[in-house]
């Protein structure tokens, strides 16, 4: 009988090889783990989407802010106090109409402006999502529950590049007049994808 | 590359999975995943077009069947490995099994030699360029021609970026299509703006 090969010639479980990376690294003094305890602190908590919230309430209620906002986004962000990675250098900020709908997307992969509008969801990171959005924009949206009239102009926008994207949908009419806080309260982050209207 | 990542406006997937409430994470080592290769790129290990095209690099079942998740550790793995940090047999007798990495790069290039400032309503068409290495390009837009809309701040040039060529930062411009020209009689009617660099770019004639 041939010698048996004592290797177990499987692909490891997930979260071993995750374990395995970590722990390497650790070893060679790189601190990983420290670093992961930031960084996942900064994903949970603070890459979410109330600060693109934050965001659209103030361009509702300021029309100056408004205009600076879609002049330079990331500019405008940061006097809300919001940052982006170094290598998003564009904040392109897409405003819906009645007649428009604006939706953004990355077919390559999931880029998006995280730390404004959160990380992305689930379905956003989807095969099905990133073929489908730009060819047959109109039957996903209404698919996702968005059944936009035939008069409505649909832009989509392919994440392609560095520069980023967020939708600043429309203000509900029955809203006009509330805080800005109660208004941000209402914003959600798939209204800043382009998926849903508020 | 025509790779497997190039998903745009390929046809046969079903229903977008969509919840209002879905959510970034459903798993701890997810996370862990998302922070350690954030990590990698703060401390300058490689950098985010590495770091994409190591995902590009997957063998196209491994990249179809891995989750979103499965693939950020692939590219990972395999950086920390080429960049000779880690090797292969650690993580292996480490992990306690096969730890399937991408596979190896082929040549990138760099700034298209010949490249021409736009301005917003010139008509331009994405070159007929084949590369084997990495290329923010999507495939659905090569050959075609659409309006310039505005041009944004320059960039490291993705193709020389993701394999440590030097390059010329160069702006990308904000290239209007219509999803009838990218897809005659075979899309919804909208419009779709993509983010093109300009070594991609020619102005049409």
């Amino acid at each position: 009988m041939p010698d048996q090969n004592p290797v177990i010639q499987r692909t490891a479980p997930v979260e071993r090889r995750v374990d395995a990376i970590q722990q390497a690294l650790d070893e060679r003094g790189m601190n990983a783990t420290d670093a992961v305890e930031e960084l996942t602190e900064l994903a949970e908590e603070h890459w979410i989407p109330q600060n693109g919230a934050r965001v659209v309430a103030r361009a509702w209620v300021d029309p100056e802010f408004r205009r600076r906002l879609l002049a330079n986004g990331r500019a405008a962000v940061a006097e809300l106090g919001l940052s982006m990675p170094k290598h998003h250098r564009h904040l392109v900020v897409l405003e819906n109409t009645p007649a428009v709908q604006n939706v953004i997307c990355c077919t390559q992969c999931s880029c998006t402006a995280f730390t404004i509008i959160g990380l992305p969801p689930d379905w956003y990171k989807d095969l099905e999502y990133r073929a489908r959005v730009v060819r047959e924009s109109r039957t996903v949206l209404k698919e996702m529950g968005l059944d936009l009239a035939p008069d409505v102009e649909i832009r989509v926008w392919d994440t392609t590049a560095d520069t980023r994207y967020m939708v600043l949908p429309e203000q509900p009419p029955e809203t006009i007049g509330w805080s800005e806080e109660k208004l941000a309260g209402i914003v959600t982050r798939d209204s800043m994808i382009g998926v849903a209207r508020l | 590359m025509d790779g497997m990542h190039d998903l745009g406006g390929r046809q046969g997937f079903g229903a977008v999975r969509y919840r209002p409430d879905a959510r970034a994470f459903h798993e701890a080592w997810e996370v862990r995943v998302n922070s350690l290769y954030a990590f990698a790129v703060r401390r300058g290990i490689f950098n985010m077009d590495e770091y994409r095209h190591a995902i590009e690099r997957m063998e196209p079942r491994h990249y179809l069947t891995a989750s979103y998740y499965e693939r950020s550790l692939t590219s990972l793995a395999t950086l920390l490995v080429e960049k000779g940090i880690l090797t292969r047999e650690e993580l292996e007798r480490r992990a306690q099994g096969l730890f399937p990495l991408a596979a190896p790069s082929a040549p990138g290039r760099s700034n298209v030699p010949a490249r021409e400032r736009f301005q917003p309503g010139d008509r331009v068409r994405v070159r007929d360029d084949y590369v084997p290495g990495h290329v923010r390009m999507p495939g659905y837009i090569r050959g075609k021609t659409g309006v310039v809309v505005s041009e944004s701040p320059a960039y490291p040039f993705p193709d020389a970026h993701a394999h440590a060529l030097a390059a010329q930062d160069e702006p990308t411009y904000d290239v209007r299509f219509r999803s009838e020209d990218l897809w005659p009689q075979s899309a919804d009617a909208a419009l779709v703006h993509v983010g093109v660099f300009q070594s991609y770019l020619e102005r049409a004639t």
